[in-house]
């Protein structure tokens, strides 16, 4: 019988750009047990709320994460607004839509580029990031920042899209969408990418939905869970398909993730074509009094922005749910069993965002 | 614009198991679990969803209570329940990964558990003004 030993993963490692510590416990090659342990940026975001009046907290929603920022404002926002029964301009719904899909294509080639280093592949991690830059660049013009939006509020949102510039930003999707099918030819068809991820840290159907897999994580075995379903901000006004892939394995997390920059340029399509004129924004009077879930669908998954006020202009409590951490059980099951060498690409493959988890 | 049905229900400590249990029957899965500290009492949301159906169940509880661990009913609910353990301080029962404290590694030991602001003209945010 093989002798255990523990190797100790991270915090710093060079595939994690942020601090997780797992504990490896191996039996020659082959790992038996994962324990994590985080902590190292906690910054106890969920008490800063009680020091900020609520519109000012949206800044500090933001900030959560440095990638999907836009999306962590819009949830907080969506919750207080649920609360107060604040009507939402349609055009501000539109815009919502739109940054979060940018956000989300954001989102999506950073980790794509992530994983191609973390594979060793660091002519497509250039390639993933050169594409990146290009949505950095509507954002910016957009709402003034590349990674900080800071353009939703409480009641809608603070710049409008002019018309011009939407028309312009819908003809470069086309040549966008022809490059990002070079890259995505790669990820699905490369032998060098199929030979380290196929049939690597796999999460059956079943586990991933009693464990609580979200996002790309659940849907690359089969938990067609999507919270743009529930038809926030103009969702239910598009078109919309979960991306869905069923092996379970490294492979179907990242094809997912690949196939939804299409359905991010699908949906950024359609809201363009499809916003109406009209304000951006309403005048939002009084203060929250009462509780609500509000949920979104970050590019790692469903997000969970709890929100609690007593008719104050403070919040009482702010719970934020991140997907990552709801993938951490997921992802210590996945690592049962594979191989030490397989480790860093299986961490990689739930995308894992230290900073949103630890808040 | 959303169209998600969200119900909270408050049920007593001794019924959780037993609620938590129906969920699981019913193809639920475990969205979330939080603590918020009430005064001198934990308030303890766990919240499931199926088919965009989303039900959270509430228990409050004196702040040294024990609760039982659901981490035999949901195994991923360890990690909540390490966490509210850290944060808070509040003590489970039963946990199928119990990491004794040092999931979150904090400088101060349950930062959380501390009162926060509990209305207008009270607590820090009073400090700034």
């Amino acid at each position: 019988m093989s002798r255990k030993i523990v190797i100790p993963f991270g915090p710093q490692h060079p595939v994690l750009p942020e601090p997780i510590h797992l504990d490896l416990v191996l039996e020659d090659e082959t790992v038996v047990e994962a324990v994590p342990s985080i902590g190292y940026v906690h910054r106890g975001l969920e008490t800063l709320i009680t020091k900020r009046e609520y519109p000012e907290y949206v800044y500090i929603a933001e900030r959560t994460c440095g990638i999907c920022s836009f999306i962590h404002g819009m949830t907080y926002c969506q919750g207080i607004e649920q609360i107060m029964g604040v009507e939402v301009p349609d055009r501000a719904h539109y815009l919502r839509t739109i940054w979060s899909e940018y956000s989300r294509l954001h989102s999506h080639l950073l980790w794509l580029g992530l994983f191609a280093d973390g594979m060793g592949f660091e002519n497509l991690f250039m390639n993933c990031w050169r594409q990146r830059e290009t949505v950095l660049d509507v954002l910016e013009e957009t709402t003034g920042g590349r990674v900080i939006q800071g353009s939703c509020k409480v009641g809608g949102v603070r710049k409008d899209i002019p018309a011009a510039t939407l028309e312009r930003m819908l003809s470069d999707l086309d040549p966008f969408e022809i490059k990002l099918k070079e890259l995505a030819d790669i990820f699905l068809h490369d032998d060098s990418v199929i030979h380290r991820t196929k049939g690597v840290g796999i999460l059956p159907p079943d586990e991933a939905y009693a464990l609580g897999a979200v996002g790309p994580t659940g849907r690359g075995s089969g938990v067609a869970i999507d919270m743009r379903m529930t038809g926030y901000a103009a969702y239910g006004k598009l078109n919309f398909t979960p991306v869905v892939e069923n092996d379970g394995d490294c492979y179907s997390r990242c094809a997912v993730r690949v196939k939804e920059l299409f359905t991010s340029i699908d949906l950024i399509r359609q809201a363009i074509r499809q916003i109406p004129e009209g304000e951006t924004e309403v005048k939002v009077k009084g203060n929250p009094d009462g509780e609500y879930f509000s949920r979104s669908e970050q590019p790692r998954g469903e997000l969970v922005h709890y929100v609690k006020g007593n008719g104050t202009k403070h919040i009482v409590r702010s719970r934020i749910r991140t997907p990552t951490l709801t993938n951490i059980p997921p992802l210590v099951k996945m690592m049962q069993g594979c191989e030490l060498a397989d480790v860093p690409v299986i961490v990689l493959s739930i995308d894992p965002c230290i900073g949103c988890m630890e808040r | 614009m959303t169209i998600e049905d969200q119900q909270t229900t408050v049920i007593d400590l001794s019924s959780l198991i037993g609620k938590v249990e129906s969920f699981k029957n019913q193809g639920c899965r475990l969205v979330q679990m939080h603590c918020t500290r009430i005064e001198d009492n934990f308030e303890i949301n766990y919240s499931f969803e199926k088919d965009l159906s989303f039900r959270t169940v509430r228990i409050l509880v004196p702040m040294d209570t024990e609760v039982p661990s659901v981490s035999g009913i949901f195994w991923g609910a360890f990690i909540y329940e390490n966490e509210m353990h850290d944060l808070f301080g509040v003590k489970v029962r039963g946990m199928n990964v119990d990491f004794k404290g040092n999931l979150i590694r904090t400088s101060v030991r349950y930062p959380f558990r501390e009162p926060v602001f509990k209305g207008e003209g009270e607590g820090p945010c009073h400090e700034r003004s």
